[in-house]
């Protein structure tokens, strides 16, 4: 978490960009036509029956023939992602519904073991579906289809973190410690709408010797953390889990109800690139388990996330800037993927000055375009 | 040393204008551009080398994180635009602090509104790193971006050292050299990331002879034979890079050596007077060669002093840096003295930070530091832990952006 509310900040940006967002509908026809299309993804393998659909609603109906966990997700340019689905277990079908709303190029993605780029494919959408292409409306697709990426991803924050909890409550502690970073993802990638809660992320992911009200302890995923770290269980371990999942049932709660602004969503990008800098680049936010670089990936790819939402947007405003977006997000993903080892990363502690060096002078390379995205959307 | 300088160096600088303005009024030599604060950026030369000494640095090097030459290409042309505007005690674009979409982060950070120019010059140079990285054609590359030999004593720390190209910002004012070093490196981002930096205080050299010389941690006058901007002929000889001398890009032009010295000022301080003097051969109070009267008295190498030894020591600062003693090679120093907080063990980490400017590295300040390393016994107070060589192309003219003439198509 930072260390200062932004609240109050998004608060003010919600109230002055009211007037973008006031046309809310999103007008994708319905008639995709020809029901779903049937994906099979296998551990090594991603077969979508079809490579082509008209515009407007698309379904995929995604069955998971591996052994691995999967997800499914159709990108447009920029990664930005139309729609995904999440946590498809073995043997499980599940399907994404998502409009597409303009003709063109896109690409489909199965991402077994929810790692890395996935199997991909590319697909072609026909058409345009009857909508008007104004600025209020592009806006307000954009904020949409944000709000829907960030309810996928709690809709997966919330059986992970089940599993962690259980493995705590078990006293499986090598099974809570594989687990930790891996549940951690989900929430920091949407880190910023819940700081937007102000008092849900001090409970959910704040620090040991974070200020707290008279009364609060020292609860969430940190506090598991050291328990598995360096404490050992204590006796409130369980305990804490189970308050760690009500508190990301208050958060899933919370954001079904809550409104965004393209400003948010802006915004919500660069933070999320500040928290790398400030938090993760040093070592600091996960300073027992050293997982930081799981949070620095999933930080990135919130970023990515909210930037792809606002990306017709920021197509339409400045074009040169989104090439350049995209170059600077794909130099740090590929900077990540040096130190990735199996499923996860190397540990904080394993990387050398100058590892930590060329990290943060990718992120300060993204970091900057990524500051003007507010600007270009509110220009 | 006149009393208007050290009054300005107790008051700060809200006065350096007018305080420069009187030393230039004192003195008959020619009047010097920063009369008006504003130094040009553009002409025959950069700006930054011999245009006088300002009291304040900050010295940036910085590594290309691409080697895209197009892309570094459109860099230059940025920080160009964003350089010479600030020099003129600008913004870096027109309503860049605050003029702009509020819900956008301000294109100019800020901190030198309402200030003026001070004198801000910005000076540019590339190093060793810079042509293989690009790619270029290794005919560009300098010979004189050597890399410079181990001398004896050498602490050099690689994370205070090298740079594919830096940037000399300097400046009447610290807020005003900052802010300009600070504004270009974020305008650089994604295409340099920042190597080191330095920041100085007071200059240790004066690089006019309207100046005053000004005194080094040591407590000494420092420079006081170095090259100046009025002496014409000499610049050409040990200063400027003639056509003819390397690649064409660089005529014009000059290599930039940086050298961070970490003085041990605690254990100088516990040094007697008589030593300190016999150290640097020159009087502490007055700044003349032992053996003188005045600080710019002629230095008698040759004299011998009542105990039958040479009166200015054969080990002596001033001889082994000397003309005379290196076959007639002189540099133009450009120095400032800094002070980097302390060193954990209760001793301020302090220091010089040495510039020259000269027309070959390794002809000039190659022989001079490897005679100080061997011999000068102030090699037992100081340490050098970073080093850089840099080849700054020459001015530029209207139309024209850093490195120009190495990189237009």
């Amino acid at each position: 978490m930072s260390r200062t509310s932004r609240a109050v900040v998004l608060a003010a940006a919600a109230a002055a960009l009211a007037a973008c967002t006031s046309t809310a509908p999103v007008t994708g026809d319905a008639a995709g036509g020809g029901g779903p299309i049937a994906v099979t993804a296998g551990d090594d393998s991603c077969a979508v029956a079809g490579a082509e659909a008209p515009a407007g609603t698309i379904t995929f109906s995604v069955r998971n023939t591996g052994s691995k966990v999967t997800e499914f997700y159709l990108y447009g340019t920029g990664d930005r992602i139309m729609g995904e689905v999440e946590n498809i277990g073995p043997g499980l079908t599940r399907d994404l519904i998502v409009e597409v709303p303009d003709g063109g190029a896109y690409t489909t993605a199965c991402k077994p073991g929810m790692v890395g780029d996935g199997i991909r494919a590319p697909f072609t959408v026909t058409g345009e579906a009857t909508r008007s292409v104004d600025e209020d409306t592009r806006l307000a697709e954009a904020t949409a289809g944000y709000h829907r990426w960030v309810a996928s991803q709690i809709e997966a924050l919330l059986p992970k973190t089940q599993e962690f909890v259980d493995a705590v409550q078990a006293g499986d502690i090598e099974t809570a410690k594989a687990l930790f970073p891996v549940s951690r993802t989900y929430w920091e990638r949407i880190e910023p709408v819940a700081e937007s809660f102000g008092d849900i992320d001090p409970k959910i992911d704040g620090r040991e010797d974070d200020e707290r009200d008279p009364g609060v302890e020292f609860t969430g995923y940190h506090r598991l953390e050291k328990d598995l770290w360096v404490d050992g269980l204590q006796p409130d371990s369980a305990a804490v889990g189970d308050r760690l999942m009500a508190d990301l049932r208050d958060l899933q709660a919370r954001v079904a109800t809550v409104e965004l602004t393209p400003v948010q969503l802006a915004n919500g990008a660069k933070e999320l690139l500040d928290e790398v800098a400030t938090g993760k680049i040093t070592g600091e936010e996960d300073r027992y388990s050293h997982t930081d670089l799981w949070d620095f990936k999933a930080n990135v790819e919130g970023s990515q996330g909210a930037v792809a939402a606002l990306r017709p947007v920021i197509d339409a405003k400045d074009p040169a800037l989104g090439p350049v977006l995209d170059e600077r997000f794909a130099a740090v993903e590929a900077l990540l993927e040096e130190y990735r080892v199996g499923d996860g990363y190397r540990l904080y502690t394993e990387l050398t000055e100058d590892d930590i060096r060329r990290m943060a002078a990718s992120v300060d390379a993204l970091g900057e375009p990524v500051s003007k995205v507010a600007g270009v959307v509110t220009s | 040393m006149n009393g208007g300088f050290s009054r300005r160096r107790l008051l700060g600088w809200a006065g350096a204008g007018a305080a420069l303005a009187g030393t230039a009024a004192a003195c008959s030599a020619p009047a010097p551009p920063v009369a008006s604060g504003v130094v040009p950026f553009r002409g025959e030369r950069q700006a930054g080398i011999v245009t006088p000494a300002q009291d304040r640095l900050h010295f940036v090097a910085l590594d290309l994180t691409t080697g895209d030459r197009e892309q570094v290409r459109r860099l230059l042309q940025e920080w160009t635009v964003a350089a010479e505007r600030m020099t003129a005690g600008a913004e870096t674009a027109p309503g860049g602090a605050v003029g702009g979409n509020p819900y956008a982060p301000p294109a100019d950070t800020g901190e030198a509104l309402g200030l003026p120019a001070a004198s801000l010059t910005l000076t540019f140079g590339v190093g060793p790193g810079f042509f293989d990285k690009l790619g270029l054609d290794p005919a560009l590359r300098p010979a004189g971006l050597a890399e410079l030999p181990h001398f004896t004593g050498d602490q050099l720390d690689p994370g205070l050292s090298g740079g594919d190209l830096c940037i000399q910002a300097c400046a009447d004012d610290p807020q005003v050299a900052v802010h300009a070093v600070r504004n270009l490196v974020r305008i650089g981002f994604g295409t340099t990331s920042v190597r080191w930096s330095q920041l100085g205080f007071g200059r240790t050299s004066s690089t006019s002879t309207t100046q005053a010389t000004p005194r080094n941690l040591f407590g000494f006058k420092d420079g006081t034979r170095n090259l100046k901007a009025e002496d014409g002929a000499e610049l050409d000889r040990h200063v400027w890079v003639p056509p003819g001398d390397g690649p064409a890009w660089l005529a014009g032009g000059s290599y930039l050596v940086a050298r961070r010295i970490r003085m041990h000022i605690e254990i100088w301080d516990r040094t007697s007077l008589d030593e300190q003097e016999t150290i640097i051969g020159r009087t502490k109070g007055e700044g003349a060669p032992l053996g003188a009267t005045g600080e710019f008295d002629p230095a008698d190498f040759a004299a011998i002093g009542p105990d039958g030894e040479p009166r200015i020591p054969e080990t002596a600062h001033i001889r082994l840096a000397s003309a005379e003693s290196l076959g007639g090679v002189r540099i133009l120093r450009r120095g400032y003295n800094f002070v980097d907080g302390s060193d954990g063990q209760g001793h301020l980490e302090a220091g010089l930070f040495f510039v020259a400017f000269v027309r070959d590295p390794h002809a000039q300040f190659v022989p001079m530091q490897r005679a100080l390393a061997n011999e000068d016994v102030l090699m037992e107070y100081i340490e050098h832990t970073g080093s850089a060589v840099f080849a700054c192309p020459p001015g530029l003219a209207q139309g024209e952006y850093w490195a120009h003439s190495l990189l237009a198509p």
